[in-house]
């Protein structure tokens, strides 16, 4: 059975979406579906105990030997990714029930959790192979299963979101498969491993340059990297509030590992580095997703938009942290990863509850809602704290790691670009901490109660967790430095 | 030169005409039909890259010596169930676009947007100062 754990991690929700379609109630399949994604939690967690004493498991799928048959692979870097994701999900499914009630007209409830158990099996499966066809299948089931997630919101604007994202996300995983494609054309292997040892000797080559061109471009389609981000904030405000939770803590996530793990395991530090100019060039880009996010954040009058564009803010940090190419720089942006999940889920959760109780998150409605909903909004202005960086939450350890990354190089103007930047949040946050609590409530609106219980549980567990691991940040700290270690190629 | 790459001069026509349209033309279904194009012309630069001269198909049998890799083409099997699933995906999302807006007009859509985000904006300033 413990040999059989990293494929065990996709089957689960694979074979658990068919069999919500058995089960008709809608409560029931939600109790099942949570059930499904919280063996798909235990299971990342027993993975990581493993890889973390043991080292890097590898499974061969079918019994085929690792180049010809695919290989499941962890280390320690999918092991982190697995947990983040199979976290996530479950806890964010805890308040699933309560917040589609409202959201999804009743005959789709099913629906929707075989599109969400699906969306996280193919999240679960790009993380966990190591073979680079088996990502570009995976991509698909999470993609696919993501538009229709999408299209399922209240708003019209929902499915023009969602066709918008279909037609950037199918070109962006094409360029993936034809990088691929062409890896394979100069190596005869599909294997990561295998690549990643055959692709020195014909690196210089123009083949393989234009493979690496188009994964990369790919992938940064994928992770919202400005200037492809323009599919991000509409796809997040439109979709259902519980859909949101789970994909701004995850889906660019997915995609930041496939940007890791290509440029430091497929293709080599010293070919992405060295002969190409990627660290100048990631450098560029997510400094200026920075500005350019957060200030349009400034500007949102919908509290969603605010907080979509703030995730691909986030992604420029991530992406500086990895242009650094040190092993602080990329624990620092590993530890954002996971951070970074913990603020955004807690916070988009929080927006749920809100549009549970009011039916729109407008900036205007939310006047006066800090006496109206006081744990919600506390748990919105604590993730906002952590966004900014501020000190005993999460975001303060990884904005710390990075600025200590920034330095080490000598890079200090960037640093001060970093600290410039989170002043912006500052700005957004505080748009929504002077509505709640210093503005009076709209003239004629109703009042209304604190969110219900299926919210507040899983928003506060987030919440705690972000402050636990603000002050005690060992435990993902020595994950993410691993992993940081094992990619760069130095031993622990 | 030109006639020995001659697969990979369709395989690049064929994918920039895709991306063109994809990028170019405002009518939904005539996007969708791009993404077509352009995943195509992916299909065959796999499917080109296995052929081996003089190879015969991937047959065990006597006098076959050489045959062409069959591997991308087992693979390309894949990307074409995912093209399919993808177009009538986008297909399925243009008829609830023509439903909900009443048109597939890239243009028409996004004048509807704004309209509705002026009258939400609207609506809230006005409920701010009464």
């Amino acid at each position: 059975m413990i040999s059989h754990l990293p494929v065990l991690q996709v089957i689960v929700p694979l074979m658990a979406a068919p069999i919500c379609l058995l089960l008709k109630r809608s409560q029931l399949v939600w109790l099942f579906s949570l059930f499904a994604s919280a063996i798909a939690f235990i299971i990342s967690v027993l993975l990581l105990q493993q890889v973390m004493t043991s080292g890097v498991i590898s499974y061969e799928l079918g019994g085929w030997e690792a180049p010809w048959g695919i290989e499941y692979r962890i280390d320690q870097l999918n092991a982190f990714l697995l947990l983040i994701i199979s976290g996530v999900s479950t806890v964010v499914l805890i308040a699933a029930q309560t917040s589609i009630e409202k959201e999804i007209p009743k005959e789709k409830h099913t629906l929707f959790y075989i599109l969400y158990l699906l969306s996280l099996t193919g999240m679960l499966g790009i993380v966990s192979t190591g073979d680079a066809f088996n990502v570009f299948v995976f991509l698909e089931i999470s993609s696919l299963s993501a538009y229709a997630l999408i299209a399922l919101g209240q708003d019209r604007r929902a499915l023009w979101a969602s066709y918008q994202y279909l037609i950037m996300g199918t070109i962006g995983a094409t360029f993936i498969l034809i990088g691929i494609g062409l890896m394979y054309q100069m190596t005869g292997t599909l294997n990561m491993q295998d690549l990643s040892q055959r692709l020195p000797d014909v690196a210089q080559t123009r083949t393989v340059f234009t493979a690496f061109a188009f994964v990369i471009v790919g992938v940064c389609l994928k992770l919202a990297l400005f200037p492809l981000h323009l599919w991000l904030p509409n796809a997040y405000t439109y979709a259902p509030s519980i859909v949101t939770a789970f994909f701004a803590a995850t889906a660019t996530k997915v995609a930041i590992y496939l940007l890791i793990r290509f440029t430091f395991t497929v293709f080599g530090l010293s070919f992405s580095f060295t002969t190409l100019p990627l660290q100048e060039l990631f450098l560029l880009l997510g400094l200026t997703g920075i500005f350019v996010a957060s200030s349009a954040a400034i500007y949102q009058k919908n509290v969603k938009h605010v907080f979509a564009y703030s995730s691909i803010a986030q992604v420029g940090y991530i992406v500086v942290g990895f242009s650094t190419s040190t092993i602080t720089g990329l624990t620092a942006t590993l530890l954002h990863l996971f951070n970074h999940a913990l603020m955004k889920s807690a916070i988009f959760l929080a927006l749920g509850a809100v549009v549970y109780r009011l039916g729109n998150v407008q900036l205007s409605s939310f006047n006066g809602l800090g006496r109206q909903m006081p744990l919600t909004m506390a748990a919105i202005v604590i993730g906002g704290l952590s966004l900014i960086g501020v000190p005993l939450t999460v975001g303060f350890v990884s904005k710390w790691y990075l600025l200590t990354a920034l330095l080490e190089k000598g890079w200090w103007p960037v640093a001060i670009l970093i600290l410039l930047g989170s002043l912006l949040a500052v700005i957004y946050v505080w748009r929504i901490v002077e509505a709640a609590y210093f503005k009076k409530p709209l003239a004629g609106s109703v009042p209304v109660k604190e969110a219900p219980l299926f919210f507040l549980i899983p928003i506060w567990l987030l919440i705690t967790a972000n402050i636990y691991f603000g002050i005690d940040s060992r435990l993902s700290l020595k994950v993410a430095s691993a992993a940081a270690q094992s990619l760069l190629g130095v031993s622990p | 030169m030109i006639i020995g790459l001659y697969n990979d001069w369709v395989v690049v026509v064929l994918m920039m005409i895709g991306l063109y349209i994809v990028i170019a033309h405002g009518n939904l279904i005539k996007k969708i039909v791009g993404l077509a194009i352009f995943q195509t012309s992916v299909f065959i630069l796999y499917i080109s890259m296995a052929k081996v001269e003089g190879g015969s198909a991937p047959i065990l049998a006597e006098g076959i010596k050489q045959f062409s890799n069959p591997l991308p083409h087992v693979l390309i099997l894949t990307a074409i169930v995912v093209g399919v699933a993808t177009t009538a995906l986008g297909l399925a999302l243009v008829i609830r676009i023509n439903e909900a807006y009443g048109s597939i007009e890239e243009e028409d859509i996004q004048h509807l947007d704004n309209q509705t985000q002026d009258e939400t904006e609207l609506q809230a300033t006005e409920g701010e100062q009464s």
